[in-house]
């Protein structure tokens, strides 16, 4: 039988806070253990939490850049559980009005595009770390972490394939962070994963058992959880069994999942509204100042660079895919580059040297606009593009101009008709077959005079110039 | 009304509390004549009544996203029965 997989994603996104949702401690990971509480975040008996205005701000916009429906009454409520991490015995977090409702995020699936709907997006406060000691004696908790605004993503049922599902989270972050609301970076934790997945029979509506994973900590091992997922929910259901409900867990080790064997009783959060904090209204104006803040997004923007500037889908979607790659493209347009060039510049030596280093587009050593220069240096012909891109790693390295650089090397007169004049002169006067043979009609011969001259220049001169001075002193000894 | 013995157990033990058998077959009654008492609310008619989630008619009690000092270290740390590294040691838990 065939089976039809049906996913669905639940995502954890830490806002880009200064302070926590509920009281003033920093929001900061990476800080020594237990120096960012107060009585607030440690949930103290007497004291009061108090929202903070950005948390909902941002998350009215991350809401709004999803196409959701805004509840502009919204309220908190607690979840009650019992864990070492969550020192009150409940978190705060959003039931039945969340701040947003029925979005949706466009992806697009072998050439054609899909919707996936997004359920609701709420703010929760983060809980606490725990550290489990290796012997299993005890667990270590820091409350750094403990009131870190989050927002929690669900997804409609809507993904049909592990596929499918990287993309929906590569769209989603990329809108995220256009959107400055989150830094999304799954390895630190401010982007985080769960996946329900079940199959079911091709046709069938009603939903299969399904399992829940977590414990992913990159897309592409959401990918291949999932992939898994299918292949083990395939051999069971093939054999005539039964999927169990339950959790799973990723194993990075072996690429497959495990069922993390929790005593599977039904969950009872007993959720109600929380006393301590007031209803939140979002007026009119509050709405539209949010929705203010939302940049062209990532696939408008892609939709502009394809018309605009006549680039690929593919070029388009690679420079748009992270807003740091998209401005320093749209930084070299404005200083004047052609789109092509900046697109091939971009994608071609800048990623690779970002990438071979580890580094994002906001650390780039060279600037867009030290960039540009380098290649007005190339368009006016004073350096080959061959030397151009000696010159941008030079640059990279050293964060040197690309004038600095070129000086320093004497590239430049290497370009420069005078000091080339000189070094064709000996050429012709070295290889006086070739020119012979030139002046006799065998125009091939003009090849070996340019390779001489690249031979002579290790390489550093400008072919079009020496070809062109070629011709002007063959002419010359014509004549 | 319908608190049963079962009920109470339920309850407690979704608080972690720990009760005898004597207790429970006297709270389930207690719970019972209170809930009773509240019920009275149900015959009120609500029909023109917005439903509300707070007795506070406030709404956006906001506060602006600046930092405030935390505790010191030393202080968040001194209710705790044990730590270990600046971190609080709790009995080993294994969440399934
Ligand atoms: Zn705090």
């Amino acid at each position: 039988m065939n089976y039809e997989t049906v996913i669905g994603l639940e995502v954890h996104v830490e806002l880009k806070t200064k302070t926590k949702i509920f009281c003033g401690c920093r929001n900061a990971s990476g800080a020594e253990p237990n120096t960012h509480v107060c009585p607030v975040c440690l949930g103290h008996p007497g004291t009061l939490p108090v929202l903070n205005e950005e948390a909902v701000d941002l998350a009215l916009r991350a809401a709004l850049a999803l196409h959701c429906h805004i509840n502009q009454d919204n309220k908190f409520d607690r979840k009650n559980y019992f864990y070492p991490d969550l020192p009150k015995g409940y978190q705060i977090s959003q039931y039945d009005r969340p701040i947003g409702e029925h979005g949706y995020v466009t992806i697009e699936v072998g050439g054609v595009e899909k919707r996936i709907g997004i359920t609701r997006l709420h703010l929760e406060e983060d809980a606490g770390k725990s550290t489990h000691s290796i012997d299993g004696t005890h667990t270590l908790v820091d409350y750094n972490r403990t009131g870190v605004p989050l927002v929690e993503i669900v997804s409609e049922p809507d993904i049909r394939s592990p596929e499918e599902a990287r993309l929906y989270l590569e769209a989603l972050r990329s809108i995220l962070l256009y959107c400055r609301v989150s830094d999304c970076k799954m390895e630190e934790g401010s982007l985080r994963c769960d996946a329900n997945i079940s199959l079911r029979p091709l046709g069938s509506e009603t939903f299969g058992n399904k399992a829940e994973l977590k414990n992913m900590n990159s897309f592409r091992n959401v990918e291949r959880g999932l992939e898994h997922e299918v292949v083990r929910q395939t051999a069971v259901l093939s054999s005539g069994g039964t999927v169990v409900q339950e959790t799973r867990r990723f194993d990075e080790a072996t690429q497959t999942t495990l069922s993390m064997r929790s005593k599977e009783e039904a969950h009872d959060y007993r959720y109600f509204a929380d006393p301590d904090l007031v209803r939140v209204h979002i007026d009119d104006v509050w709405m539209e100042s949010a929705r203010a803040q939302i940049p062209e997004l990532p696939q408008a923007k892609m939709a502009r660079y394809r018309r605009d500037y006549e680039l690929s889908a593919y070029d388009a979607g690679v420079l748009t895919a992270e807003v740091e790659v998209a401005r320093y493209f749209e930084e070299l347009i404005a200083g004047g580059v052609p789109a092509k060039t900046a697109s091939n510049w971009v994608m071609g030596d800048l990623l690779a040297y970002l990438n071979s280093t580890h580094r994002t587009m906001d650390q780039s050593p060279v600037s867009p606009a030290q960039l540009a220069a380098l290649i007005g240096e190339i368009e006016s012909n004073r350096i080959s593009l061959k030397q151009g891109r000696e010159v941008f790693r030079l640059m990279a390295e050293s964060g040197k101009s690309a004038a600095a650089i070129i000086e320093e090397r004497g590239m430049v007169q290497l370009s420069d008709e005078s000091a080339l004049g000189s070094i064709l002169d000996e050429v012709l006067a070295n290889n006086p077959k070739s020119v012979e043979d030139y002046l006799g009609g065998k125009e091939k011969a003009l090849a070996a005079l340019v390779g001489q001259t690249m031979k002579a220049t290790k390489g550093q001169a400008n072919p079009g110039i020496v070809n062109k001075l070629l011709l002007e002193k063959l002419a010359g000894k014509k004549g | 009304m319908d608190i049963t013995e079962d009920t109470v157990r339920q309850v407690a033990k979704l608080a972690r509390l720990a009760m005898t058998d004597e207790e429970v077959h006297a709270m389930a009654p207690e719970l019972n004549d209170i809930l009773s008492y509240a019920q009275q609310l149900q015959k009120v008619s609500l029909e023109d009544v917005e439903p509300t989630s707070h007795s506070q008619l406030l709404t956006n009690a906001l506060r602006v996203d600046s930092p405030k000092p935390s505790l010191a270290r030393e202080e968040a740390l001194r209710n705790a029965p044990d730590s270990d590294e600046g971190q609080i040691r709790v009995p080993a838990v294994l969440e399934g």
